[in-house]
C-alpha cells in the first residue's frame, strides 16, 4: 500500500520476491520451533514497519549521500559495540551481538547497509580520480583520495577479524571489492584486492586456529564427523538425503526426540540445510533462482539509474544481499568453507529481516527514481 | 559503469549454478553418504525396530535396553538407555540419532537390528514385517563381568587411564575401563554436559576408550617382552650374571636407572631374574645391546604388537600398538634405526594400549600362547535361540611353555618382593610387573601394572595403565589391579 502510494514507478519484482523468501523462512522456521516463527513473524512486521518508514519519511534518499562520513563513522561504531564489555555478547566463539535488557541485536547487519551507502557516496565522488590515478592511467591513486577508503575499509576489516566474525569479514571485503571494481573498472584493483585476501587468507590461517579448522573441515569433511566439521557432515547429509522433491515438509529428519536440531543453528546459519532436505533439490535451487532473479533486478536498476550514487548505491546493496546469499548456501553445501552468516530475509534473526528490508527500501527508491525519471 | 554491472551479474550467476550445482552432487552422492554411520535418517529407520539389549557375562544384567516413545502420528521409536551409566560406556558404546554409534552399539549393529544374513533371523523378521509387528532385533550377550568392571571403575575414579582384565585361557574380556568415564544416556540429551567433563589430564576426552586406544609408554612392563626375548631365544637364562653401575652407556651417553630405585651406585652383580624383580634398568639396557631392536621387535609381534587385536569393537576404536614416528606406526628395516638399549626398557617411541599389555600378561599367564580377545560371548535371537556362539581361539604363540614358566616365576618375585608389592592378594600367588614410563615432565609419569592370578592356574590377567602420575606404577597402578583380580577371582570362588 506505502508503496503503491508513495514508489508508483518502483520495481514490481523485488518486493514480493523478498516477502517470498521472508514467508518460507518462516515456514521453515515454524517447522523447526513454533514459538521461534512467532517471534521471526514479529520481526518481518518491525522489518515491514521500518520499511514503510523508510518510504513514507525518506523523500529522497539522496540526502543520504550528504551525510556518508557519518554513516561511514556509525558503520564503525555499530560494528565495535559488540566489543564492548557489558553490552557485548559472544555466541559460538563470534562476538557479535549487542545486548539491550531484553533485546539482542547485531549491530553488524545495519552496519553493512551503512557501509555500502558510504561507499556509493564516496566512490561516486573519488571515482575519476580513483581510475586515473593523479597523472595518468596506471598510476596508483593519491593518498588523499585513498585514504579514507582504506581508513574505513581497514577499519571494517579489523573490527571483524577482532570480533571473529569470519563470515562478515568475507562479506564485507567482496562488498568493497564490487562497488571499487563498479566504479572504477580497474581490474588492477580487483587482482590486488584478491592478492591482499590471499594473504589474508593465509595469514589467518596460520594465527587463528579456528580459521585451520574450517579449512580443513571444508577440505575434508569426513576426517573428523564427529568433532569440528559435525554441523558440515549433518548439513551434508541433510542436503543429499531431500532428493528431487524433498522428503516434504515436517517429514525430514532434522529435530532429535528431545526436539533439538541436528545441526546446530539450524533456524539461522543453516536454514538452506533444513530447507534443502524438506523441498529437495527443486526447492533449494528454487530459493537459488530467487536470489538470482533478485540480483537481476538489483542490477537493471543500477544499470537504468542515471546518477552515480544511484548507481553505485544499487549495485552495491544487490552485491550485498547476494554475496551473503552465496556465502552461506555455499558453505553449507560445502562449495567454500564454511563461516557464520544468515541467509538474507530467510534465516531466523530480527537485526538480519530489518536490516534486509531496509535495502529493499533503499532500492525500491532508487528504482521508483529511474522509473519516473524515464516516464516524465 | 554499465559493463560493470553487467558482468558482476554474469559472474553472479556463475556463482548461483554453481551452488545449484554442488547440491545436486550431493543429491547424486546420497547413496554413499546414506550408507555412513552418523547419517540420522538412516538412523531414524532403525528405529522403529526394537533393538537388541546388550547383556552382561551372567546373560541377565541389562547393559542396554530401549525405551519405547510413542510418536504423535502413532509410530513407535525404540530409544536406546544404559542402566550402568559411566560404568560400560566404552565397550558398551552408545546409539543416538545426532552423534551416530560407538563401540559393541556400532560393531554388532547387524545383530542388534536383526540385519544379519542369518536364515533364522531372516525367516523371523519376514514373519514379523508379515504380521505387521515391530522387527526385534538380536541380543548381545558380552563377556564382561561387572564385579571385576565396578572394581576397575572404583580404583580409575578421579584418575585418567584405563583397565582391561582378560580370562588367559579364553581371552574373554572381563573388565575393559576407561577413565575418565561419561554417562551414554546423555550423549543424545545433553552433550555438553560430556564436553565440560573434567580430569587431571588435558584433554579429559571422556569419549575416549583409553583402555583400546589411549596412546600409552609401555615402561618397565615392556620389559617383560624384551626379557621373553632374551630367554626364548636362547641367549640369556634367569641366572644370567649382570654387573649393574647405576646406568647403562647409550651412544656414549649414561642412562641412568629409574631414580627411586634406591643406590645410585647400582646394585652391583645381579641376575636376569633380580633385574626384573627390581625392574633395573640398567641390566635391560644392556640386554637390549646385545640382542637387537629386531629381535626384541620380533617379539613384541608375537605378543600382537603391530596388529589390531581381534576384539568385536569398531577398529577405529582399537588402536595398533608398536614404535610410532609422527603418529604413525613405524616398523622399522633394520636395526640401526632404533635406539636397542632404551627399547627394552620400553621406552623410545614405543606406544601401547592397555590391552596389548593385558595380551602380553595373558600370554606368558597361557603357557605363552596368545588367546584372541572376545568381548561377545554369544548372540541370541528374541526367543532364546543362541544364532552364534564365539569360542576361544589362539592369536598367537608369543614363546615357548618353558619361557612363560621362567617369565612366571620372575613376575612371581616382583610381587613378593620386588617393585610389585602392592598387588600381593593373601592366600594367592599374583605374577606381576610395573612400569613408570617417564615422559620428560615431572608429574606426568604413564604408569603401570601388569599382572596375573593365581600364578599357577591364571584365571584372570589385568593391565592397569595411568596417564599424568607423580608416583611409581607399584604405588599407584598395582593396588588398582589388585581389588580388580580379588574381584575376578571373587565370582571364581
Amino acid at each position: 500500500m506505502v508503496l503503491r502510494l508513495r514508489l508508483p514507478y518502483a520495481d514490481p519484482f523485488l518486493l514480493p520476491l523478498g516477502g517470498l523468501l521472508a514467508a518460507l523462512g518462516i515456514t521453515m522456521i515454524y517447522r523447526i520451533d513454533p514459538e521461534l516463527a512467532f517471534r521471526q513473524g514479529l520481526w518481518v512486521v518491525v522489518g515491514v514497519a521500518v520499511f514503510s518508514a523508510l518510504v513514507l519519511f525518506l523523500r529522497d534518499y539522496r540526502a543520504l549521500d550528504e551525510v556518508k562520513y557519518i554513516l561511514g563513522v556509525s558503520a564503525i561504531v555499530l560494528l565495535v559495540l559488540p566489543a564492548f564489555p557489558y553490552i557485548g555478547l559472544t555466541v559460538n566463539g563470534a562476538t557479535l551481538w549487542v545486548d539491550l535488557g531484553p533485546l539482542t541485536f547485531q549491530p553488524g547487519e545495519l552496519a553493512k547497509v551503512l557501509v555500502v551507502v558510504f561507499l556509493a557516496g564516496y566512490l561516486r565522488d573519488n571515482r575519476e580520480m580513483l581510475s586515473y590515478g593523479a597523472a595518468g592511467q596506471g598510476r596508483l591513486p593519491s593518498p588523499k583520495h585513498l585514504g579514507p577508503l582504506l581508513l574505513i575499509w581497514g577499519g571494517a576489516m579489523l573490527v571483524l577479524f577482532q570480533t571473529r566474525d569470519l563470515g562478515g569479514a568475507l562479506l564485507y571485503f567482496a562488498i568493497f571489492l564490487v562497488m571499487l571494481y563498479t566504479a572504477t573498472a580497474r581490474w588492477s584493483f580487483v587482482a590486488a584486492g584478491l592478492g591482499l585476501f590471499l594473504a589474508g587468507a593465509y595469514a589467518l590461517y596460520h594465527v587463528i586456529p579456528h580459521v585451520q579448522d574450517r579449512v580443513e573441515s571444508w577440505l575434508d569433511p569426513w576426517a573428523d564427523p564427529e568433532g569440528q566439521s559435525y554441523q558440515l557432515v549433518q548439513s551434508l547429509y541433510a542436503v543429499s538425503s531431500g532428493g528431487v522433491f524433498g522428503t516434504g515438509l515436517g517429514d525430514g529428519v532434522l529435530l532429535s526426540p528431545e526436539g533439538n536440531p541436528y545441526i546446530p543453528y539450524l533456524e539461522t546459519d543453516f536454514i538452506f540445510s533444513a530447507i534443502a532436505q524438506e523441498l529437495g533439490l527443486a526447492g533449494a535451487a528454487g530459493v537459488i533462482l530467487l536470489y538470482l532473479i533478485f540480483a537481476y533486478r538489483g542490477f537493471r536498476i543500477s544499470m537504468l539509474a542515471s546518477d552515480g550514487f544511484s548507481k553505485l548505491l544499487a549495485a552495491g546493496l544487490t552485491a550485498a544481499v547476494s554475496i551473503q546469499a552465496f556465502i552461506i548456501i555455499g558453505g553449507v553445501v560445502g562449495l567454500i568453507p564454511l563461516t557464520g552468516i544468515t541467509l538474507p530475509f530467510v534465516s531466523y534473526g530480527g537485526s538480519s529481516i530489518v536490516a534486509n528490508f531496509i535495502v529493499l527500501a533503499l532500492l525500491l527508491m532508487v528504482s521508483d527514481r529511474v522509473n519516473r525519471g524515464e516516464r516524465a | 559503469m554499465n559493463p560493470q554491472i553487467r558482468r558482476l551479474f554474469l559472474v553472479f550467476s556463475f556463482l548461483f549454478v554453481a551452488l545449484i550445482a554442488t547440491a545436486t552432487y550431493w543429491l547424486w552422492r546420497a547413496p554413499d553418504l546414506e550408507a555412513r554411520q552418523g547419517n540420522p535418517t538412516l538412523i531414524v529407520r532403525e528405529l522403529e525396530i526394537r533393538r537388541g539389549l546388550i547383556l552382561a557375562a551372567d546373560g541377565r544384567t541389562r547393559l542396554a535396553a530401549n525405551r519405547r516413545r510413542e510418536l504423535e502420528d502413532g509410530r513407535v521409536w525404540y530409544l536406546r538407555r544404559y542402566p550402568p551409566g559411566p560404568l560400560t560406556a566404552h565397550a558398551v558404546g552408545y546409539s543416538t540419532i545426532g552423534r551416530s554409534r560407538t563401540g559393541l552399539e556400532l560393531s554388532m549393529n547387524d545383530y542388534l537390528t536383526a540385519s544379519n544374513a542369518n536364515l533364522s533371523t531372516v525367516i523371523d523378521t519376514t514373519l514379523d514385517k508379515l504380521r505387521g509387528i515391530p522387527r526385534v532385533g538380536n541380543n548381545v550377550v558380552t563377556t564382561l563381568d561387572l564385579a571385576a568392571q565396578r572394581a576397575a571403575a572404583r580404583g580409575l575414579a578421579g584418575k585418567c587411564g584405563a583397565a582391561v582384565a582378560l580370562e588367559p585361557e579364553t581371552g574373554r574380556v572381563l573388565a575393559l575401563v576407561s577413565a575418565p568415564s561419561f554417562d551414554p544416556n546423555l550423549v543424545e540429551r545433553d552433550y555438553a554436559s560430556i564436553e565440560a567433563i573434567t580430569a587431571p589430564c588435558r584433554p579429559a576426552a571422556p569419549l575416549l576408550d583409553r583402555a583400546t586406544a589411549g596412546r600409552f609408554v609401555p615402561g618397565s612392563t615392556f620389559k617383560i617382552v624384551t626379557a621373553a626375548a632374551a630367554i626364548d631365544t636362547g641367549t640369556f637364562t634367569p641366572e644370567s650374571r649382570f654387573d649393574d653401575p647405576g646406568y647403562c652407556t647409550l651412544f656414549g651417553q649414561r642412562v641412568f636407572n629409574y631414580s627411586d630405585q634406591g643406590t645410585p651406585s647400582g646394585f652391583g652383580n645381579v641376575s636376569l631374574a633380580d633385574a626384573v624383580e627390581n625392574s633395573i634398568n640398567s641390566v635391560f639396557c644392556n640386554i637390549g645391546k646385545e640382542l637387537g631392536a629386531g629381535v626384541i621387535l620380533d617379539y613384541a609381534k608375537r605378543f600382537g604388537f603391530y596388529e589390531r587385536p581381534p576384539i568385536e569393537l569398531p577398529s577405529e576404536e582399537v588402536l595398533i600398538s608398536g614404535l610410532y614416528r609422527n603418529g604413525r606406526l613405524y616398523d622399522p628395516e633394520n636395526d640401526s634405526q632404533v635406539d636397542p638399549g632404551r627399547l627394552a626398557f620400553g621406552q623410545e617411541r614405543l606406544v601401547v594400549t592397555p590391552l596389548q599389555m593385558a595380551l602380553v600378561a595373558a600370554g606368558v599367564a597361557n603357557a605363552g600362547v596368545v588367546m584372541e580377545p572376545k568381548l561377545v560371548e554369544r548372540i541370541v535371537s528374541p526367543d532364546g535361540d543362541v544364532i552364534q556362539r564365539y569360542e576361544p581361539e589362539e592369536w598367537s604363540t608369543a614363546v615357548s611353555p618353558a619361557t612363560a614358566a621362567d617369565l612366571t616365576a620372575m613376575m612371581v618375585r616382583a610381587v613378593e618382593s620386588g617393585t610389585g608389592v602392592a598387588a600381593q592378594i593373601p592366600g594367592i600367588s599374583v605374577a606381576g610387573k610395573t612400569g613408570t614410563a617417564e615422559t620428560g615432565v615431572s608429574g606426568r609419569n604413564n604408569t603401570w601394572f601388569i599382572a596375573f592370578a593365581p600364578a599357577n592356574n591364571p584365571e584372570v590377567a589385568v593391565a592397569v595403565a595411568l596417564s599424568d602420575q607423580a608416583g611409581t606404577g607399584g604405588a599407584t597402578a598395582a593396588p588398582i589391579a589388585r581389588a580388580i583380580i580379588d574381584a575376578a577371582l571373587g565370582r571364581n570362588a
